[in-house]
């Protein structure tokens, strides 16, 4: 079983993205997957957590997420101090930064990936919502889900106007993620 | 067979499999974590996707007195609530199966008040077996959707006619996102045909209902009560046949064993918990140690004839109860230990309070709990009491 868990701020789509991980991954993938957010009342802004678990058999383990697989961080200021906590050694941190390095010192027991998320998603969609190219980069940096699942993932959960912007963010982040490897 | 799948959580396959039923009417008041339920039937109303009448009522009391009076008179009725909500209603609950009336709700496992606390736990519905409603606890999303197709089956049955709760943890399942295979309406309709009352109301074949009673028939009514609570016990295991030979998915009835063929030590759980046990299980079973799980799927009517028969194969029993019965015991404990008493054997017993109010119970304590049950056949200890997240005993 891999688990990833998604540190973002209420209303940033983190907990979307970690359901279109689990639609790629079980209606496009085969697998089998659970996406929950971390439970509790939701509130604007506030740091929240998502959680998707994926495997190949049936996915019986309803228990919380101990020790994550992979990370990702659409929001940089979440890394506080006690962020490392239930996150596997060797675990790949997928970060939206233009500084990795300052992270790759501050976890130097995790493979940091990095992209400017931001910046994709400001040219884009013109708003600052990071989570499809979080996902899009998760998707480069792991073997968790192909591409074309992925893409077919947002087709899948999103409405077509939104959805055409949204699969070209995924790919660009991919391929930028990509490229870095 | 063409494959339609989707990604959907506990909240929004209970929404489907309503929808699936064609309920006449609904009439439910939100509360957390049942809200995202209520809300999708609303909606599918709304679109006229299902034809139905969805009552915004102003309290879970309401709530209840509506599908009741509407199921008097035909209609297919659905209510939907949690905790405090379920509570409020609890009048209305034994109203609405001292009259027979089969409506199907779906309760999502909270906590009660004080503290307040929106997480989950099953003390809400465990405080409620004597209300008259059939209760099934169930362990993810495609059960709780195939359940609430299977419960207008059993609840509208000739020979039960009583109410049916079906029920799912809060947020574990209520809030989690999973595949789940959605039946053919087709298929469905042919499964669930319409519902016909026996006590419509008519001027050609006038009825009493809503009645009262006098001391020399209310125990003849409280007796066919419990006889129609006895009858749902073939009535749902044939419905759950019936469904696996149409859908290919069965849910074994009453309760479901798990790897207890050659068990030694089995754990007894309700609800979502029984999966975290299956990996634990299987991880033990790996180092050659017999344990099994009981997955009790109905607490009423209770599955008496499982527990004894499994009782009489192992040596020793561990429960876990999301739920306390203050100055006693974990309630589905002492079911258990009900059924227990009725065999001429004697097997090791102990009770495991947890998971209240959310908290996590994780592989590490299930498996703490499966080695204790093995110290206790070997030490020959009393039975005890815990609260496992706390470790502490508590019938010294």
């Amino acid at each position: 079983m891999k688990e990833i868990r998604w540190h973002g701020r209420g209303g940033q789509g983190g907990f979307t993205a970690s359901r279109l991980l689990g639609i790629a991954a079980s209606v496009h993938g085969n697998k089998h997957a659970l996406a929950f957010p971390s439970f509790g009342p939701e509130r604007r802004g506030a740091p929240v957590l998502a959680f998707t678990k994926i495997d190949d058999t049936k996915l019986n383990d309803r228990s919380e997420v101990e020790e994550s697989d992979y990370v990702v961080v659409m929001d940089e200021t979440l890394i506080d101090s006690g962020f490392s906590k239930g996150i596997k050694t060797g675990a790949t941190i997928v970060i939206n930064t233009t500084q990795p390095e300052r992270y790759r010192a501050l976890l130097p027991s995790y493979t940091i990936m990095s992209i400017d998320a931001s910046k994709i998603a400001m040219e884009i969609l013109g708003r600052h919502i990071t989570n499809t190219a979080m996902y899009g980069a998760l998707a480069a940096a792991s073997d968790l889900v192909s591409l074309d699942a992925a893409l077919e993932s947002i087709k899948t959960e999103m409405k077509p106007a939104i959805a055409e912007k949204n699969m070209r963010i995924v790919k660009l982040a991919y391929e930028t993620v990509k490229n870095q490897m | 067979m063409k494959n339609n799948k989707i990604f959907i959580s506990g909240d929004e396959a209970v929404a489907v499999g309503v929808k699936l039923s064609r309920p006449h009417v609904i009439a439910a008041y939100p509360i957390t974590p049942q809200t995202i339920t209520v809300e999708r039937l609303s909606d599918m109303v709304e679109a006229k996707e299902l034809d139905a009448e969805y009552m915004h009522v102003e309290s879970e009391h309401s709530a209840i007195s509506a599908t009741m009076g509407a199921s008097a008179v035909g209609a297919r009725t659905f209510t939907a609530s949690s905790s405090q909500g379920l509570l409020y209603m609890t009048e209305g609950l034994h109203y609405c199966s001292g009259g027979r009336y089969p409506v199907v709700m779906m309760n999502a496992n909270r906590s009660v008040a004080l503290p307040w606390s929106i997480y989950g736990d099953q003390r809400d519905s465990l405080s409620l077996l004597d209300s008259g409603w059939i209760q099934v606890y169930v362990e993810d999303a495609q059960e709780a959707l195939d359940m609430i197709i299977q419960a207008y089956k059993i609840a509208e049955h000739k020979d039960v006619l009583t109410p049916m709760m079906v029920n799912l943890d809060g947020f574990i399942l209520t809030h989690t996102y999973e595949l789940v295979d959605i039946p053919n309406q087709d298929e469905v309709d042919q499964f669930l045909p319409a519902f016909i009352t026996p006590n419509k109301m008519s001027f050609e074949d006038p009825k009493n209902l809503g009645f009262s009673s006098k001391p020399d028939d209310n125990t003849e009514f409280k007796y066919q009560q419990n006889e129609a609570m006895f009858n749902a016990i073939p009535v749902l295991q044939d419905v759950d046949k019936e469904f696996g030979s149409k859908f290919g998915r069965t849910y074994h009835g009453m309760v479901e064993e798990y790897k207890c063929e050659d068990a030694e030590v089995v754990l007894v759980a309700l609800g979502s918990v029984c999966g975290t046990v299956r990996v634990v299980i299987d991880n033990m079973r790996k180092a050659g140690k017999k344990v099994g799980l009981l997955k009790i799927r109905y607490m009423r009517p209770f599955p008496e004839a499982e527990v004894k028969a499994l009782g009489k194969r192992v040596k020793a029993m561990g429960v876990i109860d999301k739920d306390i019965s203050f100055g006693y015991e974990g309630t589905v404990y002492t079911n258990v230990n009900s059924a227990l008493s009725k065999i001429d054997k004697h097997v090791f017993k102990q009770n495991f309070v947890g998971g209240l109010g959310g908290r996590d119970i994780t592989k590490n304590e299930i498996e703490a709990m499966f080695n204790k049950l093995f110290l206790g056949i070997s030490s020959e200890q009393e039975e005890k009491v815990e609260f496992f997240s706390l470790n502490v005993e508590t019938n010294e």
